[in-house]
């Protein structure tokens, strides 16, 4: 059995995602390639090299494969798939983009964010936001299959030395192009591999009072979040969206401010180990998962615990 | 143009989901049902198009079993022009709905099919996809921002994990909508009564030559694990005492 494992990188280096996808694969057990597809990609691939437990790295390096455009990497993954019992993927907003066309190419049924590896065909996966744990045995020839990151702990990222072997891009299939993107920049973590994130909702009222909590944050060394109302509002761009339907997250710590814990921003945060809420209603439902609770106004919370850290 | 909306019939958003006690699935019975939140704005996006004189009609398609045709009215009343409804009480997996759903197209001929980023219940995210794939179509996920041009390409947004970014696409292509794409409308009394009078055809898997057998067999459904309310604290410095001292995780 040989796995290969879609590469998450920004050309330069390989996003921690794929360190998680490269865990699900070793559960599964079976020879591990990494295929990088991108447009000067050495060093993800060097990168991927690197990772404890993977033997090969297919490098597809061509200017199409720039922007993870789907149809092109589908296209590429489809040429590949023969050698292979399994096509894996972190569900990032790439594999989830990705992985779903190539399945329908090779009339395969994915595997959407498994959460667990029963056996090679047995896999568990979050339904209904998480509310059902559902168990599915899957009769494709292949299995692909997304990864939910924060189930699986990370692959080492160093210990391996794989060979990197070049690949034959697949061609560009003429469908589409990228025009250009609107991209945060942020000296903080990201938000799905940071170990603290610190969240704020509609309870904050405006863009300009979330300065309060990336204080807060920087002291902590923290990625900030938001819930859907928030970044509805405007307060926060769309990718800090944690929940059902934005990010899934699971770190050490997980402060909540201002949200009111909705089952849809729960099935994002709930596997987080430690979870600190701060809501002026004793009665919101955040309360239900909190470890620590504080009723609070949060102007005057926030402000507090920004100065209690500085001590 | 003509636009092809597909609309999944779902347990409603609100509803506490709860699994049956035998662990085959989840409680359905006596539940309230609605329309995916997703293909609202799917459906809500197809009829800004048309008032905005971009398209000439709209047809609502949901698979399933009989009451899908409830969900099918609701977008009529949304303003959607005529319906179809693939009957059948299989249960159906995203490729099924895919091949399904590239029957209805080989039909009818749009030049666009908008779906759901995801169904709500569950949590596939891969329809959209998959119907591209099969099409031959380019596919444009997680929209926030539909521009149609005049030389037979659009633009879309789309909301990936740094940000926005923006795509060119051929038509005719596949969207699926993320939550900022637009906010539904409520469908007025009047426009529900018309709903009625408006037609949806029946079909079945069989006439549209599609196995829809499940690819996938569930073994079981189980409740996750319950995490338990921990204690309040008083004061901000007894927080920061026991995330410090007693979490240790600051
Ligand atoms: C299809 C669909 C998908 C969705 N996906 C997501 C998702 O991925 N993520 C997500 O988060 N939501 C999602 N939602 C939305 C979700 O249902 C809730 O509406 C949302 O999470 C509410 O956000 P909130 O808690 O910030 O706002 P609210 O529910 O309005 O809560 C605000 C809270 O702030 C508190 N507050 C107000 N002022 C103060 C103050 N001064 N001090 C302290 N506390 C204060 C209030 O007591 C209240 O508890 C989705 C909904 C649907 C239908
Ligand atoms: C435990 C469990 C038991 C289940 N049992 C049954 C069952 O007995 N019978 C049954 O029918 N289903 C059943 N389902 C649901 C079925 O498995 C899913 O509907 C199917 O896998 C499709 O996944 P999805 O809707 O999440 O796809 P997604 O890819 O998330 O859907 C995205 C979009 O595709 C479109 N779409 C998807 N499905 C339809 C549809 N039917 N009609 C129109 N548009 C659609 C919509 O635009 C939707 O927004 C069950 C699910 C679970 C978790």
């Amino acid at each position: 059995m040989s796995i290969l494992v879609l590469a998450e990188h920004d050309n330069a280096s390989l996003k921690s995602a794929t360190l998680h996808a490269v865990t699900a694969a070793q559960k599964i057990g079976g020879e591990i390639h990494i295929l990088v597809a991108g447009a000067g990609a050495q060093g993800a691939a060097d990168a991927a090299a690197k990772v404890a437990g993977v033997a090969k790295v297919l490098l597809a390096d061509d200017a199409i494969y720039g922007h993870a455009l789907a149809e092109n990497v589908a296209k590429l993954i489809v040429g590949l798939a023969g050698n292979y019992s399994h096509i894996l993927s972190a569900a990032t907003v790439n594999g989830k983009n990705i992985l779903p066309r190539a399945s329908a190419l090779l009339d395969v049924q994915q595997i959407s964010e498994i959460s667990a590896v029963e056996s090679a065909d047995t896999f568990v996966r979050p339904t209904y936001a998480g509310n059902a744990m559902t168990t599915v045995q899957s009769s494709d020839k292949i299995k692909i299959i997304t990864v939910r990151a924060t189930a699986f702990d990370a692959a080492a990222e160093t210990g391996g030395s794989a060979a990197i072997e070049k690949v034959a891009s697949g061609g560009d299939a003429g469908l589409s192009k990228f025009l250009g993107q609107e991209v945060q920049k942020t000296e903080r973590p990201e938000l799905t591999s940071a170990r603290i994130v610190v969240s704020g909702g509609r309870g904050m009222q405006s863009g300009e009072n979330f300065k309060m909590l990336e204080e807060v944050a920087d002291k902590l060394g923290a990625a900030v979040g938001a819930s859907r109302a928030a970044v509805d509002a405007g307060f926060v761009p769309n990718d800090y969206q944690v929940g059902q339907t934005g990010k899934i997250v699971a770190p050490d710590l997980y402060v909540a401010v201002g949200i009111s814990g909705a089952i849809q921003h729960l099935a994002g945060m709930k596997d987080s180990k430690v979870i600190v809420a701060i809501n002026k209603d004793e009665d919101a439902p955040i309360f239900q998962v909190a470890d620590y609770g504080l009723v609070a106004d949060l102007f005057t919370a926030v402000p507090e615990l920004a100065k209690e850290l500085n001590k | 143009m003509k636009v092809l909306v597909a609309v999944k019939r779902v347990i409603d958003a609100n509803v506490k989901v709860r699994v049956k006690a035998d662990g085959t699935g989840v409680e359905t019975q006596n539940v309230k049902m609605s329309m995916n939140p997703f293909c609202e704005i799917a459906t809500e996006e197809a009829v800004r198009l048309k008032e905005a004189g971009k398209v000439t009609e709209i047809v609502a398609v949901s698979l399933g079993n009989a009451q899908c045709a409830e969900t099918i009215r609701t977008a009529l009343a949304m303003g959607a022009d005529r319906g179809i409804h693939v009957q059948t009480d299989v249960e159906l997996q995203p490729l099924a709905v895919a091949k399904l759903l590239k029957a209805v197209v080989d039909k009818e001929q749009p030049g666009l099919v908008i779906l759901g980023k995801q169904a709500i219940d569950d949590d596939s995210n891969q329809t959209g996809q998959m119907l591209s794939a099969l099409l031959g179509w380019p596919q444009a996920t997680f929209a926030s921002k539909l521009v149609l041009n005049d030389n037979a390409t659009a633009n879309v947004t789309r909301e990936v994990d740094g940000g926005l970014e923006t795509i060119e696409v051929k038509t005719p292509f596949v969207m699926t909508t993320d939550l900022r794409l637009n906010e539904p409308r409520y469908a007025s009394l009047p426009n529900i009564m018309k709903a009625k009078k408006k037609p949806i055809d029946a079909l079945t898997p069989e006439q549209l030559g599609v196995d829809p057998t499940p690819r996938l067999k569930t073994l079981k459904v189980a409740e996750p694990p319950k995490r338990s309310a921990g204690i309040k604290v008083k004061s901000v410095a007894e927080l920061v005492d026991k995330l410090k001292n007693e979490a240790k995780v600051i």
